[in-house]
């Protein structure tokens, strides 16, 4: 394995900052928008240059300044930040394109600060998945909470007050009350904070401690939503959905357990964990999570909680997959990261073309929309089997290896969850797609009359569904990263 | 020239104090780049006196060519040069930053403001440079009288707030003074370094361990250390905005830098922390400080009650780090003298500007304040987010430090303190944010054009706020150089790890 010194992961962070005072300054908003789209490009191209030496067993590392001794703001590409930032950056141009069909069409206001602070949340996306240590990673973390805010409020009024009021006390209460004490108290006893591939905390300090800082660290990024932290993603949805698509089934939440996963990976280290059996600590947390928030999606009308307790569900598969401590259990919960993230932002993109096109949020008013957008509902069909875990869908192969990694670890009881989980998706997607193209005349509420978004919603969200079912006869470049990561963090 | 560096740093704002007060009655014109030209020599000779610090280690002074002990020496190390850079950074970025709201606040003054502006900064820096303890209580009187001075300038309630200060202040000093005066008695010197080589072998005695209770004790008044904090907020609020934005940075910080210098130069670090087992007690008390200062400030309904109290718990941050009696400890104190000061500037101007266009500082006055002056909002921002801690700014870093130094000392009632001060103030910055952010409420949820029309704060004011929240991130990035060129050689080996 070599080790290249690069900037180019710094500039892949940096770009769409750069492109925050040239969106400012764009007199015409066509101009901004191809500001946007040249901002993303190039952070795509800039990330995807770099896949062939990650491929190839190289890390990728550039230090920008030594802030405190043994912990420097420090990029490093490996693998596992490379799945999260391919995945992040490929969604963010699609994501850019459907956020112009949306908020023109409904004519939304201060579009300029929206695409601004846009920009700044995936340089944060982008700094967390290339972070070097806890520090920058934090860092990083941060910075996606607070860019995230006039995003997730943007329609500045009292609900949208309440629900970023929200959003800020679990997010930035929990990475300030635990995270922070728990970074400061591994950096006091290990003297470092540079993420190993088997950890830096073993030997440095007892069970108790570890197992201390296990929860604080779980618990803290509560952008994961394992819960009981899981309360602000409901009521984040009041954000334009663009947001919601983008930030809240990718973004935000993918860098909650990305960082989770990192942290259990390169913090405790996988062998520790299984020497002091805590793994079951984040089994049970995980498994919990999984089968309340599937039960409560159960009962939800309004489309886009429905969706957001269902990913509250699904990031709990990417904890319980690493928390296994099995090859092929981590395997799975790596996949999962781009897998629920490409189906998820379909059934998002999906939400908010049905809204554009007929203002509708509920799925009671929904029934017979299935003949109004055949194409957005067959999108939706699609993503939600990949959620459930379905073939012919990337969804699928995350599953199986999440369920082949259960009889790995020899725990049937989360077998059992996975499969009851897998069942209540159904119980809960199924019928918005039945009700969507089953029904007599009388019931279906629209007129048979094909009328979709506009193409700048529509294109997006046929990508994505395509891409979700082209996973599951390709699954790279996926795939091969995350068995580079399992196989880093394991040593075989 | 350079060797006399100490010496112009304070003589020329001294002189210039007097030229103004002749001028402002000639023409009130020339007060301003008066007071700019002299605050500029003081921070030419600060950066050349801390650039040659690093090399020469202590640069002694002697005024009038006499000797120690019977004459004034000046002595300049490493810690005295950081916060001589400080003082005189915020002091004219302040200047510079206020001169409108000076005007517009009290234009006939203009001349006595700025002599009084200009002796405050020379007691200041006076403090700072000094190497003798009884001329450090003198120029502690000229900074505490000028600041008299300033702060009844105020509103309709300042000449009382400022009278309860005078009452505060003066028994503040007076037991600094007697504190003096014992060591005087015992060691009959009043040179600092003259004092602290005799002390050793009378560590035992009672008048010794009288003097520096006293002079601690003192100088925690002088700092408003919780519970003696209580002239502070009325004073700070109803002095006029240039004022509580130049002294809320300066005054607790200066006195924080008195504190470390009797700790650690006057007594020893062995008496300071063996001799007295005082350390845990003082660290409960600033636990306290934090606790009671957040709660306080939760309390407050006006920004600049509220920051007020934001001070005093910083204030608490200070003195328990220093006490905690480790490296970690000692290093997060002194970094967030210089932190605390700049963002506590950052946040004050921010306000400042806020006053001079709507003329009050209550939270509804922040209504549509993103859109009215997003400049300055964008500057009160990056100040919050250092007071919160929210890395890459500085306020992150010296957090860092105080708790690293707590969970080392063991002292977990410390690191709880912080970590709920941190959250309270997310929760006041965020409520005022809020505030300027949300209200008023559109019709239609947002949508359609709001009537509030852009009116920023003149240049002259926008850009140093700007500047210095600017500053706030570089000293966060710069931190670790900060702290291996200019902290590490302040705190003796005598203590550990």
């Amino acid at each position: 394995m070599e080790t290249i010194i690069s900037i180019k992961p710094l500039i892949a962070v940096l770009v769409s900052i750069c492109a925050v005072p040239l969106l400012i300054l764009s007199k015409r908003s066509n101009i901004r928008e191809t500001w946007t789209f040249v901002a993303a490009g190039a952070k795509f191209l800039i990330i995807i240059s770099m896949l062939p030496a990650i491929l190839n067993g190289n890390q990728i590392v550039y230090t920008l300044a030594e802030v405190v001794p043994g912990a420097a703001i420090k990029f490093r590409v490996d693998p596992l930040g490379m799945l999260f930032a391919l995945v992040a950056s490929s969604l963010w141009i699609l994501t850019s394109a459907y956020s112009i069909g949306y908020m023109r069409k409904l004519k939304e206001h201060s579009q300029t600060r929206y695409f601004c602070f846009f920009a700044l949340a995936l340089s944060a996306t982008i700094g967390v998945a290339f972070a070097a240590n806890l520090l920058t990673l934090y860092l990083f973390y941060e910075m996606l909470s607070l860019a995230t805010y006039p995003l997730v409020t943007h329609h500045q009024d009292k609900e949208g007050r309440a629900s970023g009021r929200k959003y800020l006390t679990y997010i930035l209460g929990t990475s300030i009350g635990l995270l922070l004490p728990a970074m400061i108290i591994s950096y006091n006893v290990a003297g470092t904070l540079e993420f190993a591939n088997q950890g830096f905390l073993a030997g440095t300090c007892s069970k108790g401690l570890v197992t201390m800082l296990l929860v604080f660290f779980i618990f803290g990024f509560a952008k994961a939503a394992i819960m009981p932290f899981h309360g602000w993603l409901p009521a984040a949805m009041v954000a334009p959905t663009p947001v919601s698509a983008l930030l809240h089934a990718v973004a935000v939440v993918k860098v909650g357990v990305f960082s989770i996963v990192r942290v259990l990976t390169g913090v405790f280290g996988i062998e520790l964990l299984s020497t002091l059996d805590l793994g079951l600590v984040i089994c049970v947390a995980a498994s919990f999570t999984i089968i309340v928030a599937s039960l409560i999606a159960l009962t939800q009308d309004n489309l886009k909680r429905l969706l957001a307790f269902s990913t509250i569900g699904q990031l709990s598969y990417i904890v319980l997959g690493v928390g296994l401590l099995s090859p092929k259990g981590m395997t799975g919960g790596i996949l999962h990261i781009a897998m629920h993230a490409f189906g998820k932002i379909t059934l998002f993109f999906c939400a908010g073309a049905i809204f554009v096109a007929t203002g509708k949020r509920n799925i009671s008013e929904m029934v017979g929309i299935g003949k109004r957008m055949p194409l957005t509902m067959a999108a939706f069909f699609i993503a939600s089997l990949s959620i459930i875990g379905l073939p012919p869908t990337g969804g699928f192969w995350s599953k199986w290896y999440l369920v082949l990694g259960s009889l790995e670890a020899h725990q049937i009881a989360v077998l059992v969850v996975l499969l009851t989980s897998s069942l209540l998706n159904a119980a809960y997607f199924m019928p918005v797609v039945y009700k969507a193209f089953f029904c007599t005349p009388e019931e279906s509420m629209f007129e048979d009359k094909v009328q979709e978004a506009p193409a700048f919603c529509l294109v997006p969200l046929m990508i994505t569904a395509f891409v979700t079912v082209m996973f599951f006869f390709y699954p790279q470049p996926f795939f091969r990263l995350a068995t580079m990561v399992v196989k880093g963090i394991t040593g075989g | 020239m350079s060797q006399h560096y100490p010496a112009l740093l304070v003589i020329v704002p001294l002189l210039s104090a007097l030229l103004i007060s002749i001028v402002g009655w000639l023409n009130k014109r020339f007060c301003f780049p008066i007071a700019v030209a002299a605050l500029s020599v003081s921070l030419y000779s600060s950066v050349g006196l801390l650039l040659r610090v690093m090399d020469e280690k202590v640069i002694l002074y002697f005024l009038g060519g006499w000797d120690p002990p019977w004459g004034i020496a000046y002595s300049v190390d490493h810690l005295s040069a950081l916060v001589l850079v400080v003082v005189s950074v915020v002091a004219l970025l302040n200047l510079i930053a206020t001169q409108k709201s000076v005007e517009q606040e009290f234009s006939e003054k203009i001349g006595a403001f700025y002599t009084l502006y200009l002796l405050l900064i020379t007691g200041l820096l006076g403090i700072v440079v000094t190497g003798d303890a009884f001329n450090l209580y003198v120029l502690l009187e000229i900074t505490a009288l000028t600041g008299y001075g300033l702060i009844a300038m105020g509103e309709d309630r300042a000449p009382l707030a400022s009278l309860n200060y005078v009452y505060m202040g003066t028994i503040g000093a007076c037991f600094y003074l007697l504190g003096i005066g014992y060591l005087y008695i015992s060691t009959g010197s009043l040179n600092m370094t003259n004092i602290s080589s005799i002390l050793p072998g009378l560590y035992d005695s009672k008048v010794v361990l009288a003097a520096f209770i006293i002079c601690i004790v003192g100088v925690f008044l002088k700092m408003a250390f919780f519970p003696l904090h209580a002239w502070l907020p009325n004073a700070y609020t109803y002095a006029p905005s240039a004022v509580s934005s130049l002294v809320a940075p300066l005054m607790t910080k200066v006195m924080i830098y008195v504190m470390i210098r009797l700790m650690l130069t006057v007594f020893t670090p062995a008496f300071t922390f063996s001799n007295l087992a005082l350390s845990n007690s003082v660290v409960w008390l600033a636990v306290i400080a934090i606790s009671m200062g957040a709660v306080l400030a939760l309390g407050a309904r006006d920004m600049k009650k509220m920051l007020c109290y934001v001070v005093i718990a910083e204030v608490g941050y200070m003195v328990g780090g220093a006490w905690l009696g480790n490296r970690a400890g000692m290093t997060g104190a002194i970094l967030h003298i210089a932190n605390d000061a700049l963002m506590t500037l950052c946040v004050f101007l921010a306000v400042g500007n806020i006053v001079y266009k709507v003329r009050g500082y209550a939270f509804e006055d922040l209504k549509g304040m993103f859109r009215k002056m997003p400049y300055t909002m964008t500057g009160l921002v990056a100040g919050a987010l250092s007071m919160i801690g929210v890395p890459p700014t500085c306020g992150f870093f010296s957090k860092w430090y105080l708790i690293s130094g707590g969970i080392q000392a063991g002292q977990y009632g410390f690191v709880a303190a912080l970590v709920f001060s941190s959250l309270i103030n997310a929760v006041l910055f965020f409520r005022i944010i809020e505030i300027g952010y949300y209200e008023p409420f559109g019709a239609d949820h947002g949508h359609g054009s709001s009537p509030v029309r852009m009116a920023e704060a003149p240049l002259t004011m926008v850009v140093p706020l700007l500047i210095v929240a600017g500053g706030l991130v570089m000293m966060g990035v710069y931190t670790g150089d900060i702290i291996t060129h200019i902290i590490e050689p302040i705190i003796p080996p005598a203590i550990g790890n």
